[in-house]
């Protein structure tokens, strides 16, 4: 409940964060600190030097591209998308998990982009960000880069962000025809880490999948991209055999650990379950298929 | 600038301190700080605000929420330092002199509370529901209670309660059966 | 005219709490809140090994950091006498570890510093080594052959098994068995679960070396048994002692042992003379403090084809964790688990009990709960649902065959309990009623051929609740009886003092209820206190649903003695013959002339200014109340629930709850506390517990494993009231704070038990994760929660 002692600081631009950064090996980030908090407080976690920066302006918005593309930046918190009036239209996926985040007190404060850093592989937001081949843009010394999600996790609760880079904002690219999707999540309560979680991106023209993304979350040493069960609903309007593949194909990509929350077989077979649920919904009308 | 403050006879290593300024309930605080100090110490045992209560170490219970800059923060997450420049609003800002916030009275109408440690958090994290949504389904009073935790009441009469205070301040005077009030007062 | 007993907020009155002016306001006072001037902070140290010897401890690092004024070990304790202290049932428990850790999260050394935040980086600078020793974390394991003594400190222990223990006939309950058409069997599990009130435990120990006293303010919900136990451990006299229970956020039982950290504080602040404030975190709270159940029943049921039970078996084995500390009357080594089948006409029974050692956290506390009756009665309704299933017998009416007549009472139960009142079968209806019980069957039918399944469980019982008597009911000798103070001033204002201890219940709002009833006095005119054993008169706290039941006839008592002396004053006042004066709520007057009278305020006055001659002055007095029998309220409680099929999710679509708990001293309160009790049954249907990995590691240490339900998931409750005035209380109420946590449980899983039941599924031990749910209806088969829990990939 008492944290380490360590150096703070709350530079107001990036320039200064980064360099601040740089002049300390054991340095974090601070942004809604939801979880690197926790983990201080517990002393599962005692960097040296926070640099906090929230005092830094511009990173807290999030909207639609002229290319079409999103972009969130680093200091939006879970509550600015749950809330958003527009996100919907544009990021169906992204909004069906925002108010299944944590609680509700934790999302007025944690934002999406430290959620990623903090990558763990019961995040929901890294499942979200891999269905829909999103990047997360990178600031340090020597300028930005932009890493796609799937290079970006090392490990559980570890990143390739060098010591002294920022996640500055997630960028999600632009759809091939109309944006679609959802994410659900099993949890046993509000708070509750995911039993299980599926995120369902897909990008269809009329009633055909043009380009599809399926997260897990949960049940792996970090999130999966089910890329084999995405694979077997492009190119065709979604009918029942595609959507039994795809979730086969997403049970057998995860790899869970029985726990307390459930064996790994019926983790797996959550999954799946998920998986159908959610690509049902997508399913054409009868009076489409006519 | 106080007439006495003891300070450690030895100190064998640099303790950072900060030096932080805030508004606490529309009074405007500064103190010099520790950054490891979290927000709740600071306004439990720095201000002496004990109303704003710590109930577990893992940002589950909700017990500490006060409202920063009107949002309902969860203040055992937060490091005081971070408060610097912001507006705070605990539970002892609720009432005036004179008045009882409507969610308190509320509370106290509809047994919204027994042991009264989940109650602080509670009635901020309504405050900031009514603000947003002045009209409330009892779902959307579940959905954003729903990181508040209380053992004692079962929730039932909390949700009755914001609802009443809903009614209230939208004007309308809420319905409230018949009986002996506690303590002579609202 | 007399009083109108609503207005003055007496009997009946849902008079609104005196309390909620200051908890609304945040100005509550716990005990965290309290600040003395020069006070030290102490953090503990835990083990982070469930079984290990202790091959060193290096607490050089902890003096080395600047701030702190003490570092305490196992060792140190011990060259005081104070390493090792008794526990509530006759056992020792370690204060600090000396030769072995037992359990995960056990107390191995803690640091007193100027902020606690320091006193934590000393706990961090301590460095211990351990030698593993093989964990046991379920009675099989402890049981075994080759198992590892855990009590290797006890003399004459063996192995790990505590006690065994038998009640009831054997021999007729074995006759009725060779009697039954059918005997339907059934396993399972009551997981362990902890009371875990929001806020945890602490203290702040204040030795002033001057006057030899010690103040301790404690969470605690029996301050006068801390008092007695803390002069027995640390050897200070009684009187020496004041221990203050603050408000209480929460207790639940979890506050009624006394913990290693309260004797560390103490000792910490006769060895700094210093205040020394110790405030357990969470993790503290639910590894290491009184949690409850763990056991694991084999019950069978003898019955004829018409549904007639005949005779009972059971037989329990509970895991006590590694020190037997239950906080339970001393007669009875596994509670009140005897109270089973109390509202049934059973005829004959008999119960085995087992208790053992193992790696696990001790205490054994009543959580919401009279002594292990929320195991009897869940055990007891499971038993019920699965007879009635083996014998294809509706749930309802199997309930209606065996359920104790309202003419039968008093009634003796299978295990030798006297039942005294109640309308056992009126609740039942009323409950049926409520749900839609007619016309479920074929609800259910329907929507199963729509692919959904729903379920309704019924759970009925009769739970003992208020001990004592006193010559049944003792803690380490202490009889069980409790106690009132009244003073009336002489504005006809008053204080009132009890021996139990509030923590949520709303003693100061229902106590001057009780006052107001007895004497006229308004409620608003009466000040209560509690907690504060130098001013508080002896009782034995409030825990087991007692308060009402002993402290709450107490109260009534006292009001009558002074009734009794104002009615003499009444008399010299109206210049009448004493027998002459009559009483009705709130005045004397003289029979025959009833506009001649005197006001109890007049009465209260006269007693300072104008008693007859030869009277004492004054209007006080207290009352010690031994009950005659314990109380036994009965509910119904009705669950209907959907399940997916899918995924084993459930959901409460209705829950229905008809409580007899004799008559209600404040109608708001008492539906609060069932609907609290409600949630807690929900969720330890639904969530909450704790288990252990194969390492002894403690999985539910903290509330992202440990989950208590949000206003989200709990949900909405329906009551519905009968009463039946208990025979023997002197205002007629009955225990009710902990009913709906005991009877509730039965409800939720028989309805999901009643939704699995094409399967053949019998039992699914809680809580009904998804996961448990879906596996049953898979396979089949039975789910078993006995800890291992299996962490494989």
């Amino acid at each position: 409940m008492f944290p380490s002692r360590f150096r703070y600081e709350a530079p107001s631009s990036l320039s200064e964060a980064v360099a601040l950064l740089a002049s300390h090996d054991d340095s974090k980030v601070l942004a809604g600190g939801q979880s690197l908090i926790p983990m201080m407080k517990l002393r599962f976690a005692s960097p040296a030097l926070l640099v906090d920066i929230n005092n830094i302006p511009d990173l807290d918005q999030h909207d639609a591209q002229p290319d079409g593309g999103y972009r969130i930046g680093a200091l939006v918190r879970h509550a600015d998308l749950e809330k958003s009036t527009t996100l919907g239209e544009h990021q169906p996926t992204i909004a069906a998990a925002a108010s299944l985040i944590a609680d509700p007190i934790v999302r007025t404060r944690g934002t999406f982009v430290g959620s990623l850093c903090h990558a763990d592989p019961q995040g929901d937001w890294a499942s979200c960000m891999v269905a829909l081949g999103g990047s997360i843009v990178a600031h340090g010394p020597n300028g930005r880069r932009t890493i796609p999600v799937d290079d970006f996790v090392a490990g559980p609760f570890q990143t390739v962000l060098a010591s002294d880079e920022i996640a500055v904002e997630a960028v999600i690219p632009a759809a091939n025809g109309s944006r679609k999707g959802g994410y659900l999540k099993l949890e046993r309560r509000v708070g509750d880490f995911a039993t299980a979680g599926v995120a369902v991106a897909l990008e269809m023209s009329g009633s055909t999948v043009t380009n599809a993304g399926i997260g897990l979350t949960g049940v792996g040493s970090s999130t999966i991209n089910a890329r084999e069960a995405a694979a077997a609903i492009v190119g065709s309007p979604l009918g029942d055999d595609a959507i039994n593949s795809a979730a086969e194909a997403a049970a057998a990509a995860s790899s869970p650990r029985s726990d307390h929350r459930g064996s790994a077989d019926y983790k797996r077979h959550v999954v799946a379950t998920f998986v159908r649920r959610l690509l049902a919904q997508h399913q054409p009308t009868e009076a489409e298929v006519a | 600038m106080t007439l006495f403050e003891e300070v450690p006879v030895t100190t064998t290593r640099e303790i950072p301190v900060r030096r932080v300024q805030m508004r606490v309930n529309g009074e405007t605080r500064a103190a010099n700080i520790e950054p490891r100090l979290l927000l709740a110490h600071l306004l439990r045992n720095g201000l002496q605000l004990t109303g704003t209560h710590t109930g577990c170490d893992t940002t589950n219970c909700g017990a500490c929420t006060v409202l920063f800059d009107g949002q309902p923060v969860k203040s055992c997450t937060m490091f005081a330092v971070q408060a610097d420049g912001h507006e705070i609003t605990t539970v002892e800002g609720l009432a005036t002199a004179s008045e009882l916030h409507p969610i308190q009275e509320g509370f106290k109408d509809e047994h919204g509370l027994q042991c009264g440690f989940c109650t602080p958090g509670m009635m901020l994290s309504a405050k900031a529901l009514l603000e947003e949504n002045p009209n409330p389904t009892e779902d959307e009073v579940r959905w954003a209670l729903s990181g508040n935790l209380c053992r004692c009441t079962g929730y039932q009469n909390i949700v009755k309660a914001v609802l009443w205070a809903a009614e209230k301040m939208r004007g309308y005077t809420p319905a409230s059966d018949d009986a002996a009030d506690g303590g002579g007062e609202a | 005219m007399a009083l109108d007993e609503v207005k003055i907020g007496g009997l009946g009155a849902s008079r609104r709490r005196v309390e909620d002016n200051r908890f609304i306001r945040g100005k509550g006072n716990y005990v965290d809140d309290i600040v003395l001037p020069g006070m030290l902070h102490m953090e503990i140290l835990r083990s982070p090994l469930a079984h290990a010897r202790i091959a060193s401890i290096d607490v050089s690092g902890a003096w080395a950091v600047p701030g702190v004024r003490l570092v305490l070990t196992g060792e140190m304790m011990a060259a005081r006498n104070l390493a090792w202290m008794p526990t509530l049932s006759y056992d020792t428990q370690a204060v600090l570890a000396t030769d072995k850790v037992r359990f995960q999260g056990q107390e191995v050394a803690c640091v007193i510093a100027d902020d606690p935040y320091i006193a934590k980086d000393g706990c961090e600078a301590i460095v211990v080594e351990y030698e593993p020793l093989p964990p046991i974390v379920n009675p099989q394991q402890a049981m075994a052959v080759d198992a590892p003594l855990i009590r290797d400190d006890k003399v004459n222990q063996a192995d790990n098994k505590i006690f065994d223990w038998e009640v009831g006939d054997k021999d007729g309950t074995d006759r009725a068995f060779a009697q039954a058409d059918v005997v339907s069997e059934i396993e399972m599990h009551y997981p362990r679960s902890h009371p875990s009130p929001i806020e945890a435990c602490g203290s702040i120990a204040d030795f002033d070396r001057s006057t030899s006293k010690l103040t301790v303010y404690m969470t605690t919900q029996a301050p006068h048994i801390i008092r007695a136990a803390v002069s027995l451990v640390a050897e200070i006299p009684e009187h020496m002692i004041r221990i203050i229970s603050p408000d209480l956020g929460g207790g639940f039982g979890n506050k009624v042992p006394v913990y290693p950290g309260y004797v560390m504080s103490i000792l910490a602040s006769i060895l700094t003379e210093r205040p020394v404030k110790w405030i357990e975190d969470k993790s503290g709270n639910l590894i290491s403090t009184g949690f409850g159940r763990d056991v694991y029943l084999k019950g069978q049921v003898a019955m004829r084809n018409d549904g007639k039970i005949l005779g009972v078996r059971m037989h329990t084995d509970s895991d006590h964790g590694a020190f037997f500390s239950d906080a339970q009357p001393s007669k009875f080594k596994i509670g009140l688990m005897h109270s089973a089948f109390a509202c049934y006409d059973v005829p004959t029974a008999h119960l085995t009990a087992t208790g053992v050692y193992t790696n696990k956290a001790p205490g054994g506390v009543a959580y919401r709960c009279s002594f292990r009756v929320t195991e009897a009665m869940f055990f007891q309704e499971r038993m019920i649902c699965a007879a009635a299933d083996d014998l294809g017998m509706d749930q309802a009416e199997f309930r209606r065959v065996n359920l104790v007549r309202d003419d039968d009472f008093p009634k003796r139960t299978p295990f030798g309990f006297l039942t005294d009142s109640g309308q056992y079968e009126k609740c039942l209806d009323i409950g049926l009623e409520a749900i839609g019980y007619a016309d479920f069957k074929q609800e259910q039918e329907e929507a199963r051929k729509r692919g959904r399944l729903l379920g309704i469980g019924i759970s009925t019982m009769t739970e003992p609740l208020g001990a004592g008597n006193s010559r049944e009911y003792d803690i380490l000798g202490i009889k069980m009886f409790d106690s009132a103070e009244l003073r009336i001033h002489m504005t006809g204002k008053a204080i009132l003092r009890t021996g139990a201890k509030t923590q949520g219940q709303g003693h100061e709002t229902t106590w001057a209820q009780i006052v107001a009833h007895e004497l006229g006095i308004p409620a608003d005119d009466i000040v209560v206190e509690e907690g504060d054993t130098d001013t508080a008169p002896f009782g034995m706290g409030t825990y087991a649903s007692r308060s009402t039941p002993v402290a709450g006839a107490a109260v009534a008592m006292v009001s009558r003695k002074i009734r009794a002396k104002a009615r003499k004053i009444a008399a010299h006042l109206l210049e009448a013959s004493e027998e002459d004066v009559e009483w009705e709520l709130g005045r004397f007057y003289v029979r025959g002339a009833q506009d001649r009278g005197v006001s109890i305020q007049e009465c209260a006055m006269a007693a300072y200014s104008n008693v007859p001659d030869g009277m004492e002055p004054g209007l006080e007095n207290n009352a010690y109340y031994d009950p005659p029998n314990l109380t036994w309220p009965f509910a119904c409680y009705i669950a209907k629930v959907e399940v997916d099929p899918e995924t084993g999710v459930w959901d409460v679509l209705h829950m229905v709850a008809v409580d007899d708990c004799g008559v209600r001293i404040n109608p708001m309160i008492v539906e609060g506390q069932i609907m609290g009790g409600l949630t807690e049954a929900y969720a330890m249907a639904n969530m909450q517990f704790i288990t252990f990995d194969e390492d002894g590691n403690c999985i539910g240490s903290n509330y992202m494993d440990y989950l208590l339900p949000t206003a989200w998931e709990t949900p909405g409750f329906e009551l519905h009231e009968v009463v039946t005035p208990c025979p023997h209380h002197p205002i007629g109420a009955k225990g009710i704070g902990e009913c709906a946590t005991v009877g509730g449980p039965a409800a939720f899983v028989n309805a999901v038990m009643d939704a699995l039941k094409h399967t053949g599924v019998r039992n699914i031990d809680m809580p009904l994760l998804p996961d448990r749910v879906h596996d049953a209806l898979t396979t089949g088969n039975d789910v078993s929660g006995m800890p291992p829990v299996k962490t494989e990939a």
